[in-house]
C-alpha cells in the first residue's frame, strides 16, 4: 500500500497500515546514518521549511539533518528575530512562506491545532512537529521504531506512560499509535496531571508508580514542566520526585528486568528520572534520538518524494 | 398610515391565538386582529397566505459593540442584522468601550439607535464599574437613563458579597440582573468544554461545574435578596436542573439559551475552527438534549443569540488565541425552525413564545403581543423557504459563524417595527 496523505498531522488520523508504512520506511533509511557519505538524492530540488514557533533543539535539528541527508534544501524559520516579532500573524507568516513554494513545511507551535490550521490554508505538505498539547506524531513514530527494534514486535506489548499526561502531546500521539498497533497502554501520574476521560482513549489509569510499572515491557517517563507547580497542580518538585521519580531501587523492586526505559527529552535528571536510570543498561533514550532522524527522513520522503521524486 | 397583513396563520401566545387571521396595523400599533378584516382606505395590503405571523421577536442578548468596537459592529449594522434575522428588538450588552456603566454611555447608545437603528434597542447597564467586578456601577442613573437590565456579561462577578449588594440595590428598579455564570477559578485559560474531546485535541477545558457552581450561587443569592436573577446563555444539564429546582421553590430565576448551544456540541471543535469557540463553550449531546427539553417545558424562558461579532483577524488563527463568540442574529430563526421545529422537538407555538412574549415579559418591554394597542412589531415566517447560510451576505459587519454553508428550511420573511416593514 502507498502513502496518499498530503500532511502528517496526528497519529489519531492514521490507520495501522499507514503507521507501519511510516515505521518500515524509517527502518529502511536507518543505514544512511552509517554511510561515510550521508547523502541520497531522493529529495533533490525539494524545499523544506522548518517553521518553529517554540524553542526546540532536538526536533528541529533532527528534521534539518533528515532533510539534508535526503538532499532537500532546508530553511529554518524561528519565531524570534522574524516578522513575528513585528506583529505579523501566524497565518500571514505561513502564507508568505507558502508564496515561496516550499514542498514541505514542518511546524512546531504552542497552540493545539496550529498544524491543522496550516494544512487547511496552505497547498504544500505540512508535518506537525508538535502542536500545543495535542500531538507530536514523529515523536511517537520514533518511539515505535525504537520499541520494535528492541522488542521485535508491537502486538501484545504493555507500555506505561508516566508523568504529566494532561499537557503531553507525546503521550497523546503514543496512545493513539500504540493502541492501533495492538499494544496495551497504562497512563500514570498524580490525578491532577491525568486528563479527564482519558480512559475513553482506550488506556488504563494508575495512580501509583509501583502499579504502573509492574509487568510492563516499556516504561516511558515524561518531562515534568516546572510551571505545573506554579499552576498548583502538584505541591512541590520534591514531592513529585519522591513519589513519581523513577529510581534504580524502584525499578529493581517493581519492574521487569528487561523493561525498556524511554524518555522524549529533555530529561530533568533527579526529578522524573534518576541519573543512574537515565544512563542505565535498559535506557534507550539516545537510541530514540538516533531513530528520530530516520523517522523524519521517512516522513519527508513519503510526503515530498511521492510525486516526482528521484527515489531513494 | 396603515398596513394589513392578510391571510397568514397568526400565532400570538400572549393572547392564546393560533388561527388564520388578518392583522391590521395603524399608527405604529396593532389596530385589530381577526378573520376577514377590511382594508381601510389607503391601507397597504400584504398577502401573507401560507406564512406565519408572530409578535416581533426580541433578542435579549446581543453585542452591538458601539461605542468603541465599531470595526466589529455598530448600532446601524447590528440592528440591520437583527431586522434581517426577524428580530424587532434587541437588548445590547454593556461591554463596549467605554463600558456602559454610566448614564452618558446609555444616552449615546439610545441616541445612535434613534438615528441609525432600524429595530428597537434596549441597553443593558454594567453591574460593576468597568466590568471589573470590584465596585458597583451607578446603577440608579443607568436605570433612569433607560437600561432594561444589568449585567457584566462577558465577565462574571466573582465576589459573592458584591453581587449580593448589586441584587439588593437594583430591587427598586424592577429589572433583572443577568448572570454570565462562570467561576473563573475553575476554568482558567479554557478554550472549550472539558471532556473527552478536549483531552483528545489538547485544548484546555472548562468543566460544566464552572457554570453550575455560579448558577447555584446566583440562585441562592436571588433567594436571599428576593431579586430577579436571569441566567444568560445557560449551557449545561446541571444548570438546567438547578434552575428547574429554583423555580419550583419560587425563586425569581429565569434563563435563556442560545441557538448554538441547542444545536451544536463539543464535537464541532475537532476542526479547530475558531468559529466554534465561545463562552460558555459548546457542551455535550447530553447537555443539548437537556436544553431542548428545558426550553420546551419552560424551565428555560427564552432564546437569545448572544450575537458576538468579531473581525476576521480575531477569529481566523490559532484556536487558543481566538476571541470568544459568534454572530447569531441572522441565523437564529432558521436554525431553530430547521433543527428544532421541523424534527418535532419543539412546537412552533412554543418557539414563537420563547422568541417574543417570554423575553418581552422578562424584561418588562412593551412588545411580545399582538393585542390591539400593542406596538406594531411583527415577525412573519416562511416555514418552507430554504436558505443557505452565506456569511458574505450578512448585514452584520462580522462574519464569524460556524454555520456557513448550511442549508436550512424556514426563515423570517418580513420584519415590521412600529407598523412599518423594515428593509435591512
Amino acid at each position: 500500500m502507498g502513502w496518499t496523505r498530503k500532511d502528517l498531522l496526528a497519529m489519531r488520523d492514521l490507520d495501522a497500515g499507514e503507521i507501519l508504512l511510516l515505521v518500515d520506511t524509517a527502518a529502511s533509511l536507518q543505514e544512511i546514518a552509517t554511510r561515510e557519505i550521508k547523502k541520497v538524492p531522493a529529495l533533490r530540488g525539494k524545499t523544506i521549511v522548518n517553521l518553529f514557533y517554540e524553542a526546540s533543539t532536538r526536533t528541529r535539528t533532527s528534521f534539518e539533518i533528515a532533510g539534508k541527508w535526503l538532499s532537500a534544501d532546508v530553511v529554518n524559520f524561528s519565531a524570534s528575530g522574524s516578522s513575528t516579532a513585528k506583529g505579523e500573524s501566524f497565518i500571514d507568516t505561513a502564507k508568505n512562506i507558502a508564496a515561496m513554494s516550499p514542498d514541505v513545511v514542518v511546524v512546531r507551535h504552542s497552540s493545539s491545532g496550529a498544524a491543522a490550521l496550516l494544512a487547511r490554508e496552505l497547498p504544500c505538505s505540512i508535518v506537525n512537529a508538535g502542536d500545543g498539547t495535542h500531538e507530536h506524531p514523529t515523536q511517537a513514530l520514533l518511539d515505535l521504531l525504537t520499541i520494535r527494534e528492541k522488542k521485535g514486535h508491537f502486538e501484545g506489548l504493555h507500555v506505561a506512560i508516566v508523568g504529566d499526561i494532561a499537557h503531553s502531546r507525546v503521550a497523546r500521539s503514543n496512545i493513539h499509535g500504540m493502541r492501533k498497533l495492538g499494544m496495551t497502554v497504562t497512563v500514570a501520574g498524580p490525578p491532577t496531571l491525568i486528563p479527564p476521560f482519558v480512559q475513553e482513549l482506550g488506556v488504563k489509569v494508575a495512580y501509583r508508580l509501583e502499579d504502573a510499572i509492574r509487568d510492563v515491557d516499556v516504561i516511558m517517563m515524561l518531562r515534568l514542566q516546572h510551571e505545573r507547580m506554579a499552576a498548583g497542580l502538584i505541591p512541590s518538585l520534591r514531592e513529585y520526585a519522591r513519589y513519581w521519580g523513577l529510581s534504580l531501587d524502584r525499578l529493581a523492586r517493581h519492574a521487569r528486568p528487561d523493561a525498556l526505559i524511554m524518555h522524549p527529552g529533555p530529561v530533568n535528571r533527579g526529578i522524573e528520572l534518576s541519573p543512574e536510570v537515565a544512563d542505565g543498561p535498559y535506557s534507550v533514550i539516545l537510541d530514540q534520538v538516533t531513530k528520530g532522524v530516520a523517522v523524519r527522513m521517512g516522513v519527508l520522503l513519503l510526503l515530498a518524494g511521492s510525486k516526482g521524486g528521484d527515489g531513494a | 398610515m396603515s398596513l394589513l397583513l392578510r391571510g397568514g396563520r397568526v400565532i400570538d401566545p400572549a393572547n392564546g391565538v393560533d388561527a388564520v387571521q388578518d392583522v391590521l396595523l395603524a399608527e405604529g400599533r396593532v389596530a385589530r386582529v381577526g378573520p376577514g378584516l377590511e382594508a381601510p382606505a389607503g391601507a397597504e395590503v400584504l398577502d401573507v397566505t401560507g406564512k406565519v405571523v408572530c409578535p416581533g421577536f426580541v433578542d435579549m442578548h446581543v453585542h452591538l459593540r458601539e461605542p468603541g468596537f465599531e470595526y466589529k459592529e455598530t448600532v446601524a449594522t447590528g440592528t440591520r442584522a437583527a431586522a434581517a434575522g426577524g428580530f424587532t428588538a434587541v437588548a445590547c450588552m454593556a461591554n463596549t468601550h467605554p463600558v456602559n456603566d454610566n448614564g452618558a454611555v446609555t444616552d449615546y447608545i439610545l441616541a445612535k439607535a434613534k438615528v441609525e437603528g432600524v429595530v428597537r434597542v434596549y441597553p443593558i447597564g454594567a453591574v460593576t464599574r468597568g466590568l471589573r467586578g470590584e465596585e458597583l456601577a451607578e446603577l440608579a442613573e443607568l436605570a433612569e437613563a433607560g437600561c432594561v437590565a444589568f449585567s457584566d456579561d462577558g465577565k462574571c462577578v466573582q465576589n459573592a458579597g458584591l453581587y449580593r449588594r448589586a441584587l439588593e440595590y437594583t430591587l427598586p428598579f424592577g429589572v433583572p440582573v443577568i448572570s454570565h455564570a462562570e467561576d473563573t477559578t475553575l476554568c482558567q485559560g479554557f478554550a472549550m468544554n472539558e471532556g473527552v474531546v478536549s483531552t483528545e485535541i489538547g485544548l484546555p477545558g472548562a468543566p460544566a461545574a464552572a457554570e453550575d457552581v455560579m448558577v447555584a450561587r446566583d440562585i441562592l443569592l436571588a433567594e436571599l435578596t428576593g431579586a430577579h436573577v436571569h441566567i444568560a446563555h445557560l449551557s449545561t444539564a446541571g444548570a438546567v436542573r438547578l434552575v428547574r429546582e429554583g423555580k419550583a421553590r419560587g425563586v425569581r430565576v429565569t434563563a435563556e439559551v442560545t441557538p448554538h448551544h441547542l444545536v451544536l456540541t463539543e464535537e464541532a471543535v475537532r476542526t479547530y475552527d475558531p468559529n466554534t469557540k465561545m463562552a460558555p463553550p459548546l457542551r455535550t449531546k447530553r447537555d443539548t438534549e437537556a436544553l431542548v427539553e428545558a426550553l420546551a417545558d419552560g424551565t428555560i424562558d427564552c432564546v437569545a443569540t448572544d450575537h458576538a461579532p468579531h473581525a476576521l483577524a480575531e477569529k481566523e488563527g490559532e484556536f487558543d488565541r481566538a476571541a470568544f463568540g459568534i454572530v447569531g442574529l441572522e441565523t437564529a430563526v432558521s436554525l431553530l425552525l430547521d433543527r428544532l421545529v421541523r424534527p418535532g422537538l419543539l412546537p412552533l407555538a412554543t418557539l414563537v413564545s420563547r422568541l417574543s412574549r417570554d423575553p418581552a415579559r422578562l424584561l418588562g418591554l412593551p412588545g411580545g403581543s399582538l393585542a390591539p394597542g400593542a406596538p406594531g412589531d411583527v415577525t412573519v415566517l416562511d416555514l418552507e423557504q430554504a436558505v443557505s447560510v452565506d456569511p458574505r451576505h450578512f448585514r452584520s459587519r462580522s462574519r464569524n459563524t460556524p454555520f456557513a454553508g448550511l442549508t436550512l428550511t424556514g426563515a423570517p420573511a418580513l420584519t415590521l417595527v412600529g407598523g412599518q416593514v423594515v428593509r435591512p
